[in-house]
Protein backbone atom coordinates (compact mmCIF):
# COMPACT_ATOMS: atom_id res chain seq x y z
CA UNK A 1 0.00 0.00 0.00
CA UNK A 2 1.18 3.54 -0.92
CA UNK A 3 2.14 5.95 1.82
CA UNK A 4 0.38 8.84 2.60
CA UNK A 5 1.91 11.74 0.16
CA UNK A 6 0.25 14.39 2.97
CA UNK A 7 2.92 13.09 5.33
CA UNK A 8 5.43 15.25 3.50
CA UNK A 9 6.08 18.19 5.59
CA UNK A 10 5.65 16.56 8.76
CA UNK A 11 7.93 17.66 11.50
CA UNK A 12 8.82 16.04 14.14
CA UNK A 13 9.87 17.43 17.66
CA UNK A 14 13.79 18.24 18.24
CA UNK A 15 15.48 15.03 19.87
CA UNK A 16 16.98 14.77 23.49
CA UNK A 17 20.25 15.75 23.18
CA UNK A 18 23.31 13.55 22.28
CA UNK A 19 26.39 14.37 23.68
CA UNK A 20 29.43 13.00 21.55
CA UNK A 21 32.23 11.83 23.45
CA UNK A 22 35.66 11.49 22.36
CA UNK A 23 35.94 7.89 22.81
CA UNK A 24 33.12 7.12 20.71
CA UNK A 25 34.58 9.39 18.11
CA UNK A 26 37.54 6.74 18.35
CA UNK A 27 35.49 3.59 18.39
CA UNK A 28 33.78 5.05 15.43
CA UNK A 29 36.96 6.24 13.80
CA UNK A 30 38.80 2.77 14.35
CA UNK A 31 35.78 0.87 12.49
CA UNK A 32 36.23 2.20 9.36
CA UNK A 33 40.34 2.09 9.17
CA UNK A 34 40.89 5.60 9.89
CA UNK A 35 44.41 6.48 10.89
CA UNK A 36 44.34 10.47 10.84
CA UNK A 37 45.11 12.34 14.32
CA UNK A 38 42.59 14.71 13.85
CA UNK A 39 39.78 12.47 14.97
CA UNK A 40 41.92 10.78 18.17
CA UNK A 41 44.00 13.74 18.95
CA UNK A 42 42.59 16.82 20.75
CA UNK A 43 46.39 18.43 20.03
CA UNK A 44 46.15 17.66 16.52
CA UNK A 45 42.41 19.11 15.91
CA UNK A 46 43.48 22.13 17.85
CA UNK A 47 46.19 22.35 15.12
CA UNK A 48 43.40 22.76 12.80
CA UNK A 49 41.68 25.17 14.76
CA UNK A 50 38.84 23.39 16.56
CA UNK A 51 38.90 22.73 19.81
CA UNK A 52 38.43 19.02 20.55
CA UNK A 53 38.51 16.08 18.46
CA UNK A 54 36.40 15.99 15.55
CA UNK A 55 34.34 12.98 13.77
CA UNK A 56 34.38 11.40 10.61
CA UNK A 57 32.44 13.21 7.83
CA UNK A 58 29.49 9.88 7.89
CA UNK A 59 29.58 9.45 12.15
CA UNK A 60 26.60 11.89 12.53
CA UNK A 61 24.31 9.03 10.17
CA UNK A 62 24.11 7.14 13.57
CA UNK A 63 22.24 10.08 15.20
CA UNK A 64 20.53 10.98 12.24
CA UNK A 65 18.88 7.60 11.39
CA UNK A 66 18.17 6.23 14.94
CA UNK A 67 15.67 9.83 15.39
CA UNK A 68 14.63 9.28 11.32
CA UNK A 69 14.05 5.10 12.72
CA UNK A 70 12.39 5.97 16.01
CA UNK A 71 10.37 8.81 14.91
CA UNK A 72 9.17 7.98 11.04
CA UNK A 73 9.74 4.48 10.48
CA UNK A 74 7.88 3.91 14.26
CA UNK A 75 4.92 6.81 13.21
CA UNK A 76 2.01 4.46 13.26
CA UNK A 77 0.05 6.48 11.28
CA UNK A 78 2.70 6.39 8.36
CA UNK A 79 3.06 2.88 8.18
CA UNK A 80 6.26 2.23 6.42
CA UNK A 81 7.58 -1.34 7.01
CA UNK A 82 10.87 -1.73 7.90
CA UNK A 83 11.66 -4.68 6.96
CA UNK A 84 11.50 -3.96 3.33
CA UNK A 85 13.35 -0.82 3.63
CA UNK A 86 16.58 -0.43 2.21
CA UNK A 87 18.89 2.42 2.24
CA UNK A 88 18.68 4.79 -1.40
CA UNK A 89 20.90 7.51 -1.39
CA UNK A 90 22.67 9.69 1.75
CA UNK A 91 23.45 13.30 1.39
CA UNK A 92 25.09 15.61 4.26
CA UNK A 93 25.27 19.56 3.73
CA UNK A 94 28.12 20.24 6.62
CA UNK A 95 28.01 23.52 8.64
CA UNK A 96 30.92 22.81 10.39
CA UNK A 97 32.39 19.05 11.70
CA UNK A 98 30.91 17.80 15.16
CA UNK A 99 33.29 17.91 17.70
CA UNK A 100 33.81 15.83 21.37
CA UNK A 101 31.52 17.33 23.88
CA UNK A 102 28.96 18.94 21.21
CA UNK A 103 25.16 18.04 22.84
CA UNK A 104 23.11 17.98 19.21
CA UNK A 105 19.29 17.53 18.82
CA UNK A 106 17.50 16.47 15.74
CA UNK A 107 14.61 17.91 14.13
CA UNK A 108 13.75 15.14 11.75
CA UNK A 109 11.10 16.00 8.64
CA UNK A 110 9.64 13.99 5.77
CA UNK A 111 10.49 16.30 2.84
CA UNK A 112 8.82 13.46 0.17
CA UNK A 113 7.27 10.63 -0.50
CA UNK A 114 6.99 8.97 -3.69
CA UNK A 115 5.24 5.83 -5.28
CA UNK A 116 7.10 4.35 -7.98
CA UNK A 117 7.23 1.25 -9.82
CA UNK A 118 5.11 -0.07 -6.50
CA UNK A 119 7.80 0.55 -4.46
CA UNK A 120 7.58 3.82 -1.54
CA UNK A 121 9.94 6.05 -1.90
CA UNK A 122 10.51 8.18 1.17
CA UNK A 123 12.91 11.80 2.06
CA UNK A 124 13.96 12.41 5.56
CA UNK A 125 16.09 15.51 6.41
CA UNK A 126 17.52 15.19 10.11
CA UNK A 127 18.61 19.00 11.11
CA UNK A 128 21.51 18.63 13.59
CA UNK A 129 22.27 21.39 15.78
CA UNK A 130 24.46 22.33 19.06
CA UNK A 131 23.98 23.57 22.29
CA UNK A 132 23.64 26.93 20.89
CA UNK A 133 20.97 26.32 18.20
CA UNK A 134 23.75 26.49 15.50
CA UNK A 135 23.32 24.78 12.83
CA UNK A 136 26.07 21.85 12.71
CA UNK A 137 24.91 19.40 9.55
CA UNK A 138 21.90 18.03 7.86
CA UNK A 139 21.49 14.86 6.79
CA UNK A 140 19.56 14.09 3.79
CA UNK A 141 18.56 10.05 3.97
CA UNK A 142 16.27 8.37 0.93
CA UNK A 143 15.01 4.85 2.28
CA UNK A 144 13.08 2.98 -0.56
CA UNK A 145 10.17 0.25 0.83
CA UNK A 146 10.12 -2.11 -2.15
CA UNK A 147 6.93 -3.80 -2.97
CA UNK A 148 6.03 -6.66 -1.14
CA UNK A 149 6.07 -8.81 -3.70
CA UNK A 150 9.61 -8.04 -5.32
CA UNK A 151 11.78 -9.18 -1.95
CA UNK A 152 15.02 -9.44 -3.36
CA UNK A 153 17.33 -6.60 -2.93
CA UNK A 154 20.42 -5.68 -1.19
CA UNK B 1 39.37 24.36 8.83
CA UNK B 2 42.64 24.23 6.83
CA UNK B 3 42.96 22.03 3.51
CA UNK B 4 46.46 21.76 2.75
CA UNK B 5 45.49 21.93 -0.78
CA UNK B 6 45.01 25.19 -2.77
CA UNK B 7 42.21 25.99 -4.96
CA UNK B 8 44.74 27.80 -7.45
CA UNK B 9 46.70 24.28 -7.57
CA UNK B 10 43.81 22.59 -8.61
CA UNK B 11 42.23 21.98 -11.86
CA UNK B 12 39.60 20.28 -13.18
CA UNK B 13 40.40 16.61 -14.22
CA UNK B 14 43.11 16.70 -11.09
CA UNK B 15 43.19 13.46 -9.77
CA UNK B 16 42.95 12.68 -6.29
CA UNK B 17 45.65 9.69 -4.73
CA UNK B 18 43.71 6.49 -5.57
CA UNK B 19 42.97 4.25 -2.53
CA UNK B 20 41.99 0.29 -2.10
CA UNK B 21 40.12 -0.24 0.93
CA UNK B 22 39.69 -4.04 2.30
CA UNK B 23 36.67 -5.43 4.75
CA UNK B 24 36.38 -8.75 5.94
CA UNK B 25 33.51 -10.04 8.19
CA UNK B 26 35.35 -9.06 11.31
CA UNK B 27 35.53 -5.32 10.06
CA UNK B 28 32.01 -5.20 9.50
CA UNK B 29 30.98 -6.57 12.99
CA UNK B 30 33.39 -3.43 14.45
CA UNK B 31 31.44 -1.58 12.37
CA UNK B 32 28.27 -2.46 13.40
CA UNK B 33 28.61 -1.66 16.50
CA UNK B 34 30.54 0.87 16.69
CA UNK B 35 27.14 2.61 14.21
CA UNK B 36 24.62 0.82 15.90
CA UNK B 37 23.45 -0.71 12.69
CA UNK B 38 22.64 -4.62 13.68
CA UNK B 39 20.95 -5.44 10.49
CA UNK B 40 21.71 -9.00 9.95
CA UNK B 41 22.49 -8.69 6.72
CA UNK B 42 25.68 -7.49 7.47
CA UNK B 43 26.91 -10.51 9.50
CA UNK B 44 24.02 -13.62 8.88
CA UNK B 45 25.03 -15.32 6.08
CA UNK B 46 21.68 -16.91 6.59
CA UNK B 47 20.30 -14.52 6.91
CA UNK B 48 20.72 -12.77 3.76
CA UNK B 49 20.22 -15.52 1.54
CA UNK B 50 16.87 -15.55 2.67
CA UNK B 51 16.02 -12.18 1.97
CA UNK B 52 17.29 -12.73 -1.55
CA UNK B 53 21.15 -11.58 -0.92
CA UNK B 54 24.08 -13.60 -2.71
CA UNK B 55 26.08 -13.19 0.76
CA UNK B 56 26.51 -11.01 4.11
CA UNK B 57 27.06 -7.38 2.62
CA UNK B 58 28.89 -4.55 3.67
CA UNK B 59 26.73 -1.62 5.48
CA UNK B 60 26.41 1.02 1.91
CA UNK B 61 27.34 3.55 4.98
CA UNK B 62 30.51 1.69 5.58
CA UNK B 63 31.34 2.02 1.91
CA UNK B 64 30.25 5.56 2.18
CA UNK B 65 32.52 5.87 5.37
CA UNK B 66 35.59 4.12 3.21
CA UNK B 67 34.83 6.61 -0.23
CA UNK B 68 34.92 10.08 1.74
CA UNK B 69 38.49 8.91 3.19
CA UNK B 70 40.10 9.57 -0.36
CA UNK B 71 38.90 13.41 -0.16
CA UNK B 72 39.97 13.60 3.39
CA UNK B 73 43.28 12.01 3.42
CA UNK B 74 44.10 14.63 0.14
CA UNK B 75 42.62 18.13 2.34
CA UNK B 76 44.04 17.34 5.55
CA UNK B 77 41.25 18.31 7.17
CA UNK B 78 37.78 16.58 7.33
CA UNK B 79 36.02 19.78 7.97
CA UNK B 80 36.85 20.82 4.31
CA UNK B 81 33.80 18.57 2.98
CA UNK B 82 31.54 20.83 2.85
CA UNK B 83 28.97 18.39 0.87
CA UNK B 84 28.73 14.81 0.64
CA UNK B 85 26.30 12.28 -0.65
CA UNK B 86 26.19 8.49 -2.63
CA UNK B 87 23.97 6.73 -4.23
CA UNK B 88 23.68 2.89 -3.06
CA UNK B 89 23.58 0.86 -6.20
CA UNK B 90 25.00 -2.35 -6.03
CA UNK B 91 25.94 -4.06 -2.62
CA UNK B 92 29.81 -4.83 -1.27
CA UNK B 93 29.32 -8.75 -1.09
CA UNK B 94 31.62 -9.96 1.75
CA UNK B 95 32.65 -13.46 1.96
CA UNK B 96 33.16 -15.75 4.68
CA UNK B 97 37.05 -16.16 4.13
CA UNK B 98 40.44 -14.67 5.06
CA UNK B 99 40.44 -11.67 2.48
CA UNK B 100 36.49 -10.76 2.16
CA UNK B 101 36.46 -7.57 -0.11
CA UNK B 102 37.97 -5.11 -1.59
CA UNK B 103 36.63 -1.17 -2.05
CA UNK B 104 38.17 0.45 -4.45
CA UNK B 105 38.09 4.47 -4.23
CA UNK B 106 38.87 6.47 -6.93
CA UNK B 107 37.69 10.57 -7.48
CA UNK B 108 39.01 13.76 -9.24
CA UNK B 109 38.04 17.37 -9.33
CA UNK B 110 34.75 17.40 -11.70
CA UNK B 111 34.33 21.41 -11.38
CA UNK B 112 35.46 24.40 -9.56
CA UNK B 113 32.66 26.20 -8.26
CA UNK B 114 33.24 29.50 -6.69
CA UNK B 115 36.62 31.54 -6.61
CA UNK B 116 35.50 33.16 -4.05
CA UNK B 117 34.48 30.22 -1.50
CA UNK B 118 37.26 28.29 -2.94
CA UNK B 119 34.97 25.32 -3.50
CA UNK B 120 35.44 22.47 -5.74
CA UNK B 121 33.34 19.50 -6.85
CA UNK B 122 34.90 15.96 -6.11
CA UNK B 123 33.16 13.02 -7.99
CA UNK B 124 34.02 9.55 -6.28
CA UNK B 125 33.99 6.05 -8.62
CA UNK B 126 33.95 3.63 -5.81
CA UNK B 127 34.27 -0.19 -7.16
CA UNK B 128 34.43 -3.93 -5.72
CA UNK B 129 34.65 -6.74 -7.76
CA UNK B 130 34.60 -4.72 -11.15
CA UNK B 131 31.65 -3.55 -10.54
CA UNK B 132 30.55 0.45 -9.30
CA UNK B 133 28.92 0.27 -6.26
CA UNK B 134 28.46 4.11 -5.42
CA UNK B 135 26.58 6.65 -8.04
CA UNK B 136 26.44 9.85 -8.11
CA UNK B 137 29.09 9.80 -5.36
CA UNK B 138 29.95 13.53 -4.80
CA UNK B 139 31.81 16.21 -2.40
CA UNK B 140 31.59 19.83 -2.26
CA UNK B 141 35.07 20.48 -0.72
CA UNK B 142 36.45 24.17 0.21
CA UNK B 143 39.81 23.80 -0.61
CA UNK B 144 42.72 26.70 1.16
Amino acid sequence: MALDPSFVGRTYPPTDPYEVGREKIREFAESIGETNPVYTDPEAAKALGYSDVIAPPTFVFAITFKAARHLVVGDPQLGLDFNRVVHGDQKFAYTRPIEAADRLTVITRIDDIKSLAGNDVILISGEVRDAAGEHVVTAMTKLVARAAEAEAGR
Amino acid sequence: MTAKISYDAVEVGTELPAQTFPVNRADLIRYAGASGDFNPIHWNEKFAREVGLPDVIAHGMFTMAEAIRVVTDWTGDPGAVADYGVRFTKPVVVPNDDKGALIEIAAKVAAKLDDEARTVRVDIVATSEGQKVLGMARAVVRLA
